[in-house]
């Protein structure tokens, strides 16, 4: 099996070479290298590795225990620690680039359309998505009693994926884009994702197939039904044909309308699938672990999970309001986005619920306070998203901040919060350790970024509703009141309070991060000792 | 397929499809034989070590 792997890399160096070789753009050359320098150091790793393992069997069992693969769960909470500040970084200086425009230095690379991209894709992806993969193979492998499918094919699905991150950013800075919102990489790094994907999705399943349990638990189907929807959109939604096979441009098979709601069905369900699916499979896991309570109602779960994926994949027209869409799909659109409300909150009181009997931990674990908090948040966005779908609504805030603001209640109260949640409960786990280096550093960077939050999103609430009033103004001629650059120049004050948010909740971040790594280290602040929340897992060993 | 029939096909198909699937889902949710097994089912990230 090694040698299969051993054989791809050195496919892969070749290809990279020939690749560069022959490249029509200058991109291509250099990713092309990327490529080969990449393939080169999996075939030193994959050697070294079968020098260093020769002999020893992975077992199942290794006496103590079910051997479970930590090790690729250790690298994806480094990874998602590491990129979420990349994320957050590069957000904090695009939100200052709106705020005093001199920051984009008259320079391509430090333009603000092309770092935008670098901070969705670097928040959504790379953090988001690295937090994803890594709590999907933690409770895959928990919750079925078995040791990670595969021995090479997960670190392949890691760093294959960290590869997928460095060739889009690396694109994005140097421009080359296919200019579809959440899917800007160009053809040739999203064949590469695909491979990548379709590996993540058969480790996923042997792992279920070989579980010792039963039941599948409802979190796996969470982590399922976002793995096979997103091989679904990315591919749809990426079917393009490239100019040249050693050049970057490629034209999509759709044009004009079609091409948008195709963009959009997948736009929509990123959030649906990616942002939301998957995350609900980290709140089912992590909410019932950390407060050691089962969920409230597993049944609930079930018509939360079948209502959830049933009602998101048609929601997507919403982003097409008073578009050359069809009148009757935006209605549609409107009105799953509006039945969305259902599921959501359904959602949301199965797992505040799940604290019932226990609320006294919100006072004294703050890591249940970030996992709660996100709960609530994801019930606030996912309240306010289906109001912003109703086309009256949508009239005014379409095109405005409050989109914006929207969507960074629910990217940073419910999708950071819960990563940040099952970061602080993954890393005594995995690393063995009694607790976490400092409570009182978790409460700080929780009351931090709250405040953070709170300013982001109550400046672009301000701001949105602002500028949607002041564009529609009319006055007693029938003549537009404002200008454009009198919009802009009424937004000003707002993004300053933005980008204070964002400092906020940057330095919440980089709090955590000490924190990890004091913990992972196996050290404990003195002050503390004595009165830090244990790790049950380490409690119960002892 | 013209554009009408689509939208005839969303409206009555489309609606009895997703309905249908509702009242599945809450039927294998909620059937009483099942409760032992999604009782036992919550419980397994807690027993977990």
């Amino acid at each position: 099996m090694n040698l299969l792997w051993l054989a791809f890399t050195l496919i892969g160096a070749v290809l990279g070479v020939l690749l560069s070789a022959r490249a029509v753009d200058p991109v291509m050359m250099m990713h092309g290298l990327l490529f080969s320098i990449a393939a080169v150091l999996s075939a030193f790793a994959l050697i070294s590795r079968h020098y260093k393992y020769i002999g020893a069997s992975l077992l199942e069992d290794n006496g103590s225990g079910i051997n479970y693969n930590v090790d690729i769960v250790k690298a994806g909470v480094i990874a998602s620690t590491f990129w979420g500040i990349v994320g957050f970084t590069v957000g904090l200086v695009i939100a200052l680039q709106l705020t005093f425009p001199v920051l984009n230095f008259d320079l391509p690379w430090t333009n603000f359309g092309r770092l935008r991209p670098l901070h969705t894709s670097a928040v959504i992806f790379a953090f988001g998505g690295n937090v994803l993969i890594a709590t999907s193979f933690h409770v895959v492998q928990r919750t079925c009693r078995t040791r990670l499918a595969g021995d090479i094919a997960p670190w392949f699905v890691f760093w294959g994926y960290q590869l997928f991150i460095v060739l889009a950013a690396t694109g994005y800075v140097l421009g080359v884009t296919q200019s579809k919102e959440y899917a800007e990489p160009e053809w040739y790094v999203d064949i590469w994702l695909t491979l990548v994907w379709v590996v993540y999705l058969l480790v996923f399943l042997a792992t279920l197939w070989k579980r010792q349990e039963k039941h599948i638990y409802v979190a796996n189907w969470f982590y399922l039904a976002f793995i096979v929807t997103i091989a679904m959109l990315h591919i749809v939604n990426n079917l393009s044909l490239p100019v040249s096979f050693a050049g970057v441009k490629s034209y999509s098979l759709f044009a004009g309308v079609q091409s948008a709601l195709t963009q959009w069905w997948y736009g929509h369900n990123a959030v649906g699938f990616f942002l939301t699916a998957g995350f609900l499979g980290i709140m089912y896991y992590f909410i019932p672990k950390r407060a050691n309570r089962p969920v409230y109602s597993y049944r609930l779960s079930i018509i939360h999970f079948w209502a959830l994926i049933f009602l998101y994949i048609w929601a997507g027209p919403h982003h097409l309001h008073y578009t050359a869409l069809p009148d009757w799909a935006q209605t549609l659109g409107m009105t799953f986005s509006i039945m969305l409300w259902m599921p959501s909150w359904g959602g949301m009181i199965n797992g505040l619920m799940t604290l019932s009997g226990v609320w006294d931990k919100l006072r004294t674990d703050p890591v249940i306070r970030f996992l709660v908090a996100s709960v609530a948040f994801y019930g606030m966005s996912t309240f306010e998203g289906p109001l912003m779908s109703i086309k009256a609504v949508n009239a005014l805030s379409h095109y405005t901040d409050w989109t914006i603001g929207h969507v960074h209640s629910g990217a940073l109260g419910w999708v950071a919060y819960i990563s940040f949640g099952a970061l602080y409960f993954l890393v005594p786990v995995l690393w063995k350790r009694k607790s976490l280096y400092s409570d009182a550093l978790v409460n700080l960077h929780f009351w931090i970024s709250t405040i953070g939050i709170l300013l982001y999103i109550t400046a672009m609430w301000v701001s949105g509703i602002l500028q949607g009033l002041m564009w529609r103004a009319y006055d007693s001629f029938g003549f537009l009141e404002y200008s454009f650059s009198e919009t802009v120049e009424a937004m000003h004050p707002f993004y300053l309070i933005r980008a204070l948010g964002g400092v906020l909740f940057l330095l919440g971040a980089l709090i955590m991060a000490y924190n990890l790594w004091r913990t992972a280290r196996g050290d404990v602040r003195e002050k503390e000792k004595g009165s830090l929340v244990l790790n049950m897992e380490m409690v119960g060993a002892r | 397929m013209d554009y009408h029939a689509m939208s005839h096909f969303a409206q009555s198909y489309g609606l009895l499809y997703l309905f249908g699937l509702f009242i599945i889902v809450l039927a294998y949710a909620l059937w009483p034989r099942n409760k032992e097994k999604f009782d036992k089912a919550a419980r397994l990230p807690l027993e977990d070590e």
